[in-house]
Order: C-alpha cells, then sequence, then structure tokens
C-alpha cells in the first residue's frame, strides 16, 4: 500500500502565514520515513494531517490513490507524544485497549503488557507503560500505517530503546509503513529506513511563526479544524 | 525543613488498623449528615398532617415554648409545624426547579461545544443576556406574567437559573471534545453516540452534579425572595416566602418569633446545600482531594 | 580547579504524599523522592536528567517550598551555606533565588506581564531589553498570561528568571515549546550568566540539551539521584561512568548502542528498600540490599556499593 501526501499546505487562518507550505511525501508499506526537524517546523501539525486529524489548507492526503475515509476505523492510525492525553482518565487500561480491537496474548506479550497492569487506571502507570498500551490498542488488523509523533521523547532513554525495539519487530512482521516524526536525528538513523528533512523541504521559515503563534512540539489543540 | 523523619511509613501502617478521622471522612460525614437533615425536612413537610398547623384562635401569639417550640402567630397556628411545611414546600419546589433549569443548562451547554459556530454564539448571547439583567427583576417579571403562584415562581425559577451551569457544561465539554482521547477515538472507527456515551458524558457528569447540587440553594432562596415580595406562592400555602412576609407586620409589637426560626430555618437550609456541594466538589477535584 | 563555594546543597532529600487509597477513607504515604542529594556550585550548571513524570520537578518544588500541603518532607536545604527554610526562600524568590516554573499557570492572570516580569526589584528598561532578547515586542507587555501561545509564555518565564542577576537559577523543563533558535539562546544565556557566577539547576528529561550545556549531569532514577558526574564522563561512554543505571543509560542511547536493559523503574511508593536499581543491576548482591551511601568516586558522586 502507499501514503502519499501532495503538495500540502496549512495556515491556522487564511490570514495567518503558513505553517506547511507545498510539502509532498509518499511512503510505502514496510518503509519507515523519518520526518526529521527541530521544534517550529511543523512536525506535529504534518502528522495530524497524515493521520487525517486535520484537514490541509490545501493540497490531500491519499491511501492508494483514495482519500482517507471520514468514518470508521482509520487504516492509518497516530501514536501521540504525551500518552497520558491520549488515553481517558477515567477508564481502565483494559478498556482502553481494548476500545477498537482485541489484542491476543501475542501482541502483549511481544508489547510486554503485563496482565497486572489491566485493572489499573492511567494515572497508576508510568509513560512508558501507557505508551505500550497506546501502541497495542492501534495495531489491528485494519492498520497499514502508524505515525509515531514524537512518541518516546517523554521517556527515559531505557524505556525508549525497548519500545522502539517491539514498535520495529511489530512493523516488520506486519509490513506497516510508518512515519516516524522526531527531533532527535540520532533516533531517527537508528529505526528509519529513510529521513525526510523538514527544514529542506518546507519552505516556510520557522521564524514567521514564533510571534504570535507558535504551535510547536504538538502540545497545542484547540485550533482543530473538523 | 531539617528534620530526618524516614520512619513514616511504619507509623503510617499501624495507624491504618483504626479509624483515621481524616479530612475526606470528616466531608463524608458532613455531606451525609446535610443530605438526611434536608431530606428529612422534606418529607416530613409531605407527610404532615393539615391539622399540625391549624387554626388555633385560643392559642394566638404564644411565645416560644415546650407544646409550640417556635411560638404561634397571629391565627394560632403552631409556627413549628408550619416552618417545617413551609420549609419542605419551599426545598421541594427549589429542587425540581434546579433540575428542570440544569437539564436546560445541559442541553445549551452540550450544544454550544458540540456544534459551535451560530449555536455557540446565540447560547453565548442568551447567557449573557440572563446574567446581564438583575436576577431579581427578572424571577419577578418571568414570575408576574405567568400569573404568580406555584407555576409562576417555579418556572421563573427554571427559566433564570441555567446560564452559570451552562457555562460549566460547555467548558467541561469543549475541554473533552479537544481531547487526544477523543479525537483518537473517532479515528478507531467510534460514532458521535459512542464517543458522547463513552468519554463526554462521564467527563461532564461530576461538573454537572455538583453544579447542580450549588443551584438549588439559590433556587431555594430566590423562590422565597419571590414570594416574601409578593410575586410568588400564594399566601394561603405555607412557604417560608409568606411566613416571613406576614411577620413583617407583628415584627414592629416584639413578635420576634416569627420571623428568626423561619429565617434561620432557611438559612441552615440554603447553607447545607452549600456544604454537600463544596464538599463534593472538594472530594472529587484532584488538587485538593488528598489533603 | 580552585574550589568553588556551594550554593545550593541538598541532602538526603525525602518527599512523600499523604494520599488516599482508590476510593478509600485512609492515607497512605507515597513516598515520591527518596533521599536525594545534590548540590551546585557558583558559576556551574547541573541538570538533572530523567524521565517525565519521574518526579524530577518535584526536587524543584522541595527547595523552593512550593509543594502541595499533603507532602511530608525531609532532609536538608541550605541555600549559600545557609538553611533554607520557607521564610528565607521567600525572602530570596525573584531575587538571589529565580525559578522557571513548567507551567504559565505561575503567572498572575490578571496581570500585565510586563508589571510581572519587573516584579519588585526590576525596572522598565530592564525588562524591555530582556524581552527584546527574547524576541518579544512591546505588543506582548500589555497582554495577560492567557494571551500568551506556549513557546511566547516559555519566554516570558524565562526573562522573568534573568531580569536580575540570581545567584541561583533553578529551571523545569525550560525548553519545550521554544523553536531551536530561542532554546538555543535560552541555554547561551543560561552559560553567560553561570560564566559570571550564576548557579544553575536545569530539570530536564532532554539529554542532549544537557549534553549541550550542563557542566555536571545528575541522573535521576526512581526518586533519586544514583550519579552525579561531569558531562564529559557522559559523552565519553560507559567506562567513564560509575552507576550501573548511567552505563544502562548510555547504552540505550541512540547515538551509542541503543541497546535497552530489561525491566522498569519501580513505582514511586512501591520502592524496594536498599538499592533502588537492585532488581535490573548485573551487579546485584546481598550487599545491594542495604542503605546505599553517597560516595565520591572519581570526581564523581554515586550512589552505588559497587562503583569504582
Amino acid at each position: 500500500m502507499q501514503l502519499k501526501a501532495e503538495n500540502i499546505s496549512f495556515g491556522y487562518t487564511e490570514k495567518s502565514p503558513l505553517i506547511l507550505d507545498n510539502i509532498s511525501l509518499t511512503v510505502e508499506s514496510g518503509e519507515r520515513v523519518g520526518i526529521v526537524a527541530p521544534s517550529g517546523y511543523g512536525k506535529s501539525t504534518l502528522a495530524k494531517i497524515l493521520a487525517g486529524y486535520r484537514m490541509p489548507t490545501s493540497g490531500q492526503v491519499l491511501l492508494d490513490g483514495k482519500p482517507l475515509p471520514k468514518s470508521g476505523y482509520c487504516p492509518v492510525q497516530m501514536i501521540y507524544q504525551h500518552p497520558e492525553q491520549a488515553v481517558n482518565p477515567r477508564w481502565k487500561m483494559d478498556k482502553i485497549l481494548r476500545e477498537s480491537w482485541e489484542p491476543d496474548e501475542e501482541i502483549l506479550r511481544k508489547m510486554g503488557i503485563e496482565d497486572s497492569w489491566m485493572s489499573r487506571w492511567p494515572s497508576e502507570l508510568s509513560g512508558g507503560e501507557l505508551q505500550r498500551f497506546c501502541i497495542a490498542r492501534v495495531l489491528g488488523p485494519e492498520t497499514k500505517f502508524l505515525i509515531c509523533d514524537e512518541i518516546t521523547t517523554m521517556l527515559d532513554v531505557i524505556t525508549q530503546a525497548q519500545i522502539w525495539h517491539l514498535l520495529l519487530e511489530i512493523s516488520e512482521e506486519r509490513n506497516m509503513g510508518m512515519i516516524i516524526i522526531t527531533h532527535n536525528s540520532a533516533l531517527a538513523k537508528r529505526v528509519c529506513t529513510r529521513i525526510v528533512d523538514l527544514t529542506k523541504i518546507n519552505n516556510v521559515h520557522s521564524h514567521t511563526h514564533t510571534h504570535f503563534h507558535d504551535h510547536e512540539h504538538g502540545d497545542e489543540e484547540g485550533h482543530t479544524h473538523h | 525543613m531539617s528534620t530526618h523523619t524516614h520512619t513514616h511509613t511504619d507509623d503510617n501502617t499501624k495507624k491504618e488498623k483504626r479509624f483515621e478521622f481524616n479530612r475526606r471522612s470528616f466531608v463524608s460525614i458532613m455531606v451525609v449528615f446535610a443530605i438526611v437533615y434536608l431530606v428529612g425536612i422534606g418529607l416530613w413537610g409531605l407527610i404532615m398532617p393539615e391539622e399540625a398547623y391549624a387554626v388555633d384562635y385560643g392559642a394566638k401569639f404564644v411565645s416560644p415554648e415546650i407544646s409550640h417550640p417556635f411560638g404561634t402567630d397571629f391565627m394560632g397556628r403552631d409556627m413549628f409545624s408550619r416552618c417545617i411545611k413551609a420549609l419542605s414546600n419551599s426545598l421541594i419546589i427549589g429542587v425540581l426547579a434546579s433540575i428542570f433549569s440544569s437539564f436546560i443548562a445541559l442541553f445549551m451547554g452540550v450544544s454550544s461545544a458540540v456544534f459551535g459556530g451560530w449555536v455557540d454564539k446565540f447560547v453565548n448571547w442568551c447567557v449573557d443576556l440572563c446574567q446581564g439583567l438583575p436576577h431579581l427583576v427578572l424571577l419577578i417579571l418571568i414570575s408576574f406574567m405567568l400569573g404568580k403562584g406555584v407555576k409562576g415562581v417555579t418556572l421563573a425559577v427554571i427559566f433564570t437559573h441555567w446560564p452559570s451551569l451552562t457555562r460549566i457544561v460547555r467548558a467541561e465539554v469543549m475541554q473533552v471534545r479537544s481531547s487526544q482521547y477523543v479525537q483518537a477515538a473517532y479515528k478507531m472507527g467510534k460514532t458521535k453516540w459512542q464517543v458522547a456515551f463513552g468519554h463526554i458524558l462521564p467527563h461532564v457528569i461530576p461538573s454537572y452534579i455538583i453544579g447542580l447540587i450549588l443551584l438549588f440553594p439559590h433556587a431555594i432562596m430566590h423562590e422565597a425572595s419571590v414570594t416574601f415580595l409578593g410575586f410568588g406562592l400564594p399566601k394561603e400555602m405555607p412557604a417560608i416566602g409568606v411566613i416571613l412576609s406576614e411577620s413583617m407586620d407583628y415584627l414592629a409589637t416584639g413578635k420576634w418569633w416569627l420571623a428568626v426560626f423561619p429565617g434561620l430555618m432557611l438559612l441552615v437550609a440554603v447553607m447545607l446545600f452549600d456544604v454537600i456541594g463544596d464538599n463534593l466538589k472538594k472530594l472529587w477535584n484532584p488538587e485538593s482531594g488528598n489533603e | 580547579m580552585t574550589e568553588k563555594r556551594t550554593i545550593l546543597s541538598v541532602e538526603d532529600l525525602t518527599v512523600a504524599f499523604n494520599m488516599y487509597r482508590k476510593g478509600g477513607f485512609k492515607k497512605t504515604d507515597l513516598e515520591v523522592i527518596h533521599q536525594l542529594s545534590i548540590d551546585v556550585k557558583e558559576g556551574e550548571i547541573v541538570a538533572v536528567v530523567g524521565s517525565s513524570g519521574s518526579g524530577k520537578s518535584i526536587l524543584a518544588h522541595s527547595v523552593l517550598h512550593i509543594l502541595p500541603k499533603n507532602a511530608k518532607v525531609g532532609g536538608k536545604i541550605t541555600f549559600d551555606g545557609k538553611e533554607l527554610d520557607e521564610k528565607y526562600c521567600r525572602e530570596l524568590l525573584g531575587k538571589d533565588i529565580a525559578f522557571i516554573p513548567q507551567s504559565v499557570d505561575y503567572l498572575d492572570p490578571l496581570m500585565h506581564v510586563d508589571k510581572q516580569v519587573i516584579g519588585v526589584y526590576g525596572t522598565k528598561e530592564r525588562q524591555r531589553e530582556v524581552f527584546n532578547r527574547y524576541q518579544l515586542d512591546e505588543r506582548v507587555d500589555k497582554l495577560y498570561p492567557f494571551q500568551l501561545s506556549g513557546g511566547m509564555a516559555r519566554r516570558v518565564l524565562i526573562s522573568s528568571a534573568v531580569m536580575e542577576h540570581p545567584k541561583l537559577i533553578i529551571a523545569d523543563e525550560p525548553t519545550p515549546g521554544l523553536n531551536v533558535e530561542m532554546a538555543m539562546e535560552t541555554l547561551n544565556h543560561f552559560r553567560e550568566l553561570a560564566d559570571k557566577g550564576t548557579a544553575v539547576l536545569m530539570i530536564t528529561h532532554d539529554i542532549d540539551l544537557a549534553f549541550e550545556v550542563a557542566d555536571r549531569i545528575a541522573v535521576f532514577y526512581a526518586g533519586t539521584v544514583v550519579e552525579i558526574a561531569p558531562t564529559l564522563d557522559f559523552i565519553m561512554g560507559r567506562g567513564f561512568l560509575r552507576h550501573p543505571y548511567s552505563m544502562a543509560f548510555v547504552d540505550a542511547l541512540p547515538q551509542k548502542g541503543f541497546k535497552p536493559i530489561d525491566g522498569k523503574q519501580p513505582y514511586a511508593g512501591d520502592l524496594p528498600s536498599g538499592c533502588l536499581f537492585a532488581d535490573r543491576c548485573p551487579l546485584r548482591d546481598d550487599a545491594c540490599a542495604g542503605e546505599i551511601e553517597m560516595r565520591d568516586v572519581r570526581g564523581g558522586k554515586v550512589r552505588c556499593v559497587h562503583a569504582t
């Protein structure tokens, strides 16, 4: 399969400066493409557009030539930087894990998810443990592409290495395509089959949106246009 | 600061064996007490026979004593029974009005946050309009227009008490709607209904319930005020507002008990609702939940 | 190397939160910081590195006496040789001690940002000078905190810390939300201040940032600091380090081996007695079960009985 971004541009409003300017990108199944840039180059915004969370101002995202489905399970799934924000704090882990599919024992064992974690609340697990759940819950059979937005940035380096080893193993086995967004070029070199330097292909100057709208780091929500 | 206390873990395991009188248990006892008191008064008033506060011209203006703890009024009615009945009426009307008012708030708040755009603008405009006008004036106006009485005052309270709760509900829905886990749920193929019942409602309900409980005292107070001013419940119905307004005629002649006891009863009831609401808020709020 | 004055010293800091168990009425203590020792000398940047949510911020909050009410604190904190209690800390805060918090919530929501940054001791000129350096133009002066974007707020917080020449800056994750240029500017500014004698305690999850600017790095693990060593030792690799966790840490870096060890950090409140790292440690033996003291080893400090 192929995930393709065609001439993507994005600005928060018509008047505000573009955060992404005419980005094109193609990722095939089995490929792991790193998108590397420091904060402020619109990495997180690009991730959200590729996963269908946000509509680009112009351009389109195509999966095998067709736009991403508007409803139903999306074959392009995203994993976030802050796992504690990506799970409902009022749900127990068991329910969170099974929100969209029934992960089998095999996957759970591979992801290093322990049985005793299932009956806990998210606040009772560490970031690394939560992130394992966030990954496992989107590994359903319909998932063809994974967008990983700084998924280990907030974790300690040992957990980071643990999680990436698991993720690489699973994605290779299932021939998934991955887009790996990170500011850490050393990490990208380790895990990616190909690296795209966003500072080179995104023509907006990072300076333009440091003044009144710096939405770097993907921490800021609330401007989502559906 | 400089004290080395590494033994507290041992102390604690010992303490666990007996009942610990900490803030959480204290607050819970307060809440239970308040609920029992208020429900008790409400029920007592409901089952109370009319004879308990019947007219008895032989016992006019009896000052407080054992057989009439709150004294009697100008028609010889027992003020204690009448107060209970009146407070019970006020509580029931206030609670019912608050609940209906909170439904309006829930509906307005949720639609404002979910639909956005002009719906949001309209709801905000209504909220501002309602909050911009003096509360009591609006209440009197609506009650008067609807012909006063139980219907008038209840509807007036319903139509004037939703704005603050609407704001809370709207903010909560907006917050949870933009959260990553809700967005992720949509991408995992969940429908709007599944998200609404699985994620959004459970998030909004606690704030909604606390908001509702904190609405009760306002509703009861305002019902009493409007009635006191003569735009609410009818004279023949035992109500705190009616009792207080009647007492005004006799206050100057030293019949203090006619105003003091009913006033205190109302005050205590209103304060107890605040106790319940505030304490539940503290228990549910993670910031102060551990104090 | 001439002996420098120690500005901040923390000895055996232990912090526990008295919390309710889920749904219960009984309180238990949850120990989040366990016998943590660290010191910062004048002119020095010390980075505390550990995973997010592991309780590093609590270290900063205990030094500044801004922990929530249910915290129990043990240990000794001194500032410039004098015990830093709550009253003394209030006196120094904003003048000799500057704090860069993680969140904008620390700003007064009802006050223009320029006034807040000027504070009690600053001047308007100085405030403009600092704002200019952080590319905050005049329009920002008259904004309220809620009007700031994440990156702007971060720069305002940094500005207010560097208004004076504080003796100690405590920075809690100073750079997220900043673009590279601003992040580098901030770090350079810390360096400049340090070169003029300021002690900087920087708490971060970003090891690369620590490599960039810190003189010494403190490795935070399960609520304590297991090793403090010169930054160079970390760059040189495992052979130069002292604690088995620091070595595993360096091995897992993508720029080094990217090889993880098994296991996970113990939970706060569920900490083992003795060495906190023992269950994952290749060197573990009976000696690890006892009380582990912080020791000086090869120009660094380490909390391990086997370190040489």
